[in-house]
């Protein structure tokens, strides 16, 4: 190759390689603004909201003096909601999973469910809404009342539990089951000693995520009917006569923490944005606390599996 | 093969290997290689699978420099102008530019067959159509697929055969007038008749360009090659005319090999 | 297992008698747990069969009262006023401008952000960018509604005095911000699948990173990378609390998103916010706002189901 002829490939390859350098920055700058906007956000609701976070914020009922206001109600009926959501969206989650992974035969009836859930998982949140109140609210006479929200919630994030539990079971290698069945046991046997056993892990990885989308959704428990305004507490679950449990708070009106923070940002006094700005920390982090739990785990499937 | 051979040191060289070793991380691969590379010829590397013929190979255009912790020692020296592969400031992507490689399993780009040949054209900056037009007719003709493919330029290079994308690959490497054409076991994703189509595509293209192959089958190397090179356990172990590799080997191990009762 | 111990000569009947009637049962027991399994897979089906029950059989008696062709091509929406008019293109203009300001800022970003991550990072940013974005998308909604409202509009009306309290550019932009890590790590997830073979030949050919990644890997991505965006448009046609909190909710057929609007999703949160009686036509409203936003996200998930399929890699 003759000398000036590499000499302009040389000068070729520098203005290409200058395309590489442009992107490399390019790409971080992206990166760092997307996370700017999160620290930012995080650190603009904690300046704003800094004076409203006592303990009698947590101890008090929401108010017409936004200083005496609190999120008593709300973290409660979002405790309480979030139960409801558990315990349902949970065993069926899994159930299906297990069904999809270990039992489905494949033919249209399996083609069907699984088409439907992953379009369930694209549906707004909102058309949730629109579904609990014709009919848990209507059609079951169920009311606005926790209930609803938790069951409304609970279909919301069932596709993320059905579709964590299929690849924590996918990531179990055939030749467990192999063994298993080699030894005589049935197919739920399989499922009960060895599936469920190894899949938890990720399971629970899965049902964090989903509880973390669950307690940030306000549109579809705000379409429901929920109130904004609740100044007293459901009934508690614990009494002192028998027979100890009562089941009355699950008809309950009730508030969750996002909807305190949308009542209190539409008010056009800033006193009351201070209150949404308080409320919103403590649920962004606990958001974050939720993700970061589930993140945290998964790495530690990761690094302590060795198929 | 009648006519008598040369004497290896009276024939041009286009590239050499100066004790060049090679390290995965800690896994030392190459052991202090000398080899030449003789021009216009073809050179075919053999010896068990792991023996390091495909990481000598991708020395010569640089490949390992796409992943971190491996390092080079030691030279590659490219001739006529004596340039050291291998030296810390030759840019990889100059060195690629200059040396084409053909890879084991065909892998044309998403892209249409006129494309695909195009493309290190485009690279280079070259975009004017009746160039470009040239160049691909050209390259695919050298490659034995332009009565194949001439009527459909622009349809996707993935509608084509296993063999014919292999060709597309060799036209794809050719475009560009690489100054060595590196083949790393082209044939071994291939059928029996694609195989032959592409030897004898071999045999056409070194008069007009230097060919390294790498070929985990003998008889490959036999009827392709004029040199070979048999390589174990990272280390060079004998060099020659593949005739005299394969009839009379020299070195014991070469033979057990050559003769099958190793590898 | 003490009921499979081998059977001896003296009695050679009895415990494969008591075996076979074990399996019976045991089979029955499967049989009925699979069941149970069944039905819970089942309960996806009834959600997507309650949802298209609720949406149209309200929407049906909706459009009972309200003519289809005055619903699609009134300029007014006051379902609630005396004078009542229902043009969906009024809730659609807001939902339709939001939606591409929140994906001029995803889009770009997104791919920027995915091509970065799977071609030039190395592994250790890459590992710890990912889930650090991922937590973007799982800020909840109603913060980001605080957000737009309360810093990001003051800040743009820095920028344009005249811009309202109420707007969509100032929701779009972080409901954009929202929708950036589901672009990019699901174009990343594509990029990352492309075969290095492909790489290797295109770096073989001379080409630098930055050519590689635009001229080889993205063309291959293509369909995974088209897929973040259509589920990037259906999360920001769905989006809600954003746009209640932020935009306003004052319908307004405009194109402009200097102004407040309301979207379909926010005009549900108004009526539901207000007491409407059960079997008003402005309860059956929602329905049908409703059923035209799951029939627009519909027509995106088909058109992504499309690419993907037509575009299916081959390496």
């Amino acid at each position: 190759m003759m000398p000036q002829e590499v000499s302009e490939i040389r000068m070729l390859i520098a203005r290409h390689k200058r395309w590489d350098v442009v992107f490399g920055i390019l790409g971080l700058v992206c990166l760092a603004l997307g996370l700017m906007t999160f620290v930012t956000l995080f650190v603009d609701m904690l300046l704003d909201g800094y004076n409203r976070l006592t303990p009698e914020f947590f101890t008090s009922f929401p108010s017409r003096r936004s200083g005496q206001a609190g999120i008593l109600s709300a973290w409660i009926g979002t405790t309480l909601v979030m139960l409801v959501t558990a315990v349902v969206a949970v065993p069926l989650g899994v159930a299906a999973g297990i069904y999809l992974e270990e039992y489905a035969p494949s033919n249209w009836v399996t083609h069907i469910i699984e088409i439907n859930i992953s379009n369930l998982a694209g549906v707004p949140s909102i058309v949730y809404g629109l579904l609990a109140l014709g009919l848990f609210v209507y059609e079951f006479g169920l009311g606005q009342s926790i209930a609803t929200a938790g069951l409304t919630l609970a279909l919301l994030i069932l596709p993320v539990v059905i579709v964590a539990t299929r690849e924590a079971i996918r990531a179990i290698p055939g030749a467990i089951r192999e063994a298993a069945y080699a030894l005589g046991a049935t197919k739920w046997q399989v499922v009960q000693g060895h599936i469920l056993p190894y899949s938890t892990g990720g399971i629970l990885t899965g049902v964090i995520i989903g509880m973390a989308r669950a307690i940030g959704e306000t549109a579809p428990i705000i379409t429901v009917g929920a109130l904004t305004f609740i100044a007293f507490l459901p009934p508690s679950p614990v009494g002192s006569e028998f027979p100890f449990l009562s089941f009355e708070w699950l008809m309950s009106p009730f508030t969750v923490m996002p909807i305190q923070i949308f009542n209190w940002t539409s008010r056009p006094d800033p006193a009351f944005q201070a209150n949404a700005a308080a409320a919103g920390f403590i649920l962004v982090f606990m958001t974050l606390a939720m993700n970061g739990l589930a993140i945290w785990l998964r790495l530690r499937i990761r690094r302590n599996i060795k198929w | 093969m009648a006519e008598p051979k040369p004497a290896l040191d009276t024939l041009p060289i286009k590239a050499a290997a100066r004790r060049l070793n090679f390290y995965y991380g800690d896994f030392h691969a190459l052991k202090t290689i000398d080899m030449p590379i003789h021009d216009k010829r073809v050179t075919a590397l053999i010896g068990p699978s792991g023996c390091g013929k495909s990481t000598f190979l991708r020395c010569f255009n640089r490949m390992h420099d796409l992943y971190p912790g491996n390092r080079y020692e030691g030279e590659i020296r490219l001739l006529p102008d004596n340039v050291n592969l291998l030296d810390k400031g030759v840019d990889p992507i100059e060195v690629r530019m200059r040396l084409s490689m053909v890879f084991q399993k065909p892998n044309p780009f998403p892209k249409t067959i006129f494309e695909n040949i195009a493309y290190g054209l485009r690279v280079r900056n070259v975009n004017k159509r009746a160039i470009l037009e040239e160049k691909v007719e050209e390259a695919l003709r050298g490659a034995a697929l332009w009565n194949e493919v001439k009527d459909r330029l622009h349809e996707q290079a993935f509608n084509l055969s296993g063999g014919q994308q292999q060709r597309l690959c060799i036209a794809r490497a050719l475009a560009t007038q690489p100054e060595i054409l590196l083949f790393d076991e082209p044939t071994s994703a291939l059928d029996p008749i694609a195989t032959a189509s592409i030897e004898e595509l071999i045999a056409e293209l070194k008069q007009k360009v230097t060919i390294l192959i790498v070929t985990h089958n003998m008889q490959q190397a036999a009827r392709v090659s004029d040199f070979t090179a048999y390589m174990y356990l990272g280390e060079m172990i004998e060099f020659g005319w593949t005739d005299d590799i394969f009839i009379k080997p020299t070195n014991p191990q070469t033979e057990a090999y050559i003769t099958g009762r190793f590898g | 297992m003490s009921g499979t111990a081998s059977p001896t000569l003296d009695h050679p009947m009895s415990p494969s008698a008591s075996r076979l009637g074990h399996r019976a049962s045991r089979h029955f027991k499967e049989k009925i747990i699979e069941l149970i399994l069944f039905s819970a897979a089942l309960v996806s089906v009834f959600t997507t069969a309650g949802i298209v029950y609720i949406l149209v059989s309200e929407s049906v008696v909706f459009f009972q009262h309200v003519p289809l062709t005055s619903f699609l091509f009134d300029t007014q929406w006051t379902p609630l006023f005396d004078d009542a008019h229902f043009g969906i293109m009024v809730l659609m203009s807001g939902t339709l401008v939001s939606s591409a300001v929140a994906l001029l800022v995803a889009i770009p970003l997104g791919t920027v952000i995915a091509i970065y991550l799977s071609e030039f990072a190395g592994p250790r940013l890459r590992e710890l960018a990912k889930p650090t974005l991922e937590l973007l998308s799982g800020v909840p909604t109603i913060v980001y509604g605080y957000f737009a409202l309360l810093f990001v509009t003051p800040l743009l009306q820095k920028i344009f005095p005249e811009l309202p309290g109420f707007n969509l550019l100032s929701a779009g932009l972080v409901m954009g911000i929202m929708i950036i890590p589901t672009v990019s790590s699901l174009a990343e997830d594509a990029m990352r699948a492309v075969p290095m073979s492909l790489r290797e030949g295109s770096y073989a050919m001379g080409a630098t990173r930055f050519q590689t990644a635009v001229k080889v890997v993205v063309p291959a991505a293509f369909s995974g990378i088209m897929a973040g965006y259509i589920l990037g448009i259906s999360r920001a046609v769905g989006e809600t609390m954003i746009l209640a909190v932020a935009a306003g909710m004052q319908p307004n057929l405009t194109w402009n998103p200097l102004e407040p609007a309301a979207t379909i999703t926010a005009f549900i949160v108004q009526v539901a916010l207000g007491d409407l009686p059960h079997g008003s036509v402005g309860y059956q409203t929602i329905f049908a706002a409703g059923l035209t936003l799951m029939l627009l996200t519909l027509v995106f998930n088909i058109i992504g189901y499309w690419l993907r399929h037509k575009y299916r890699e081959r390496y």
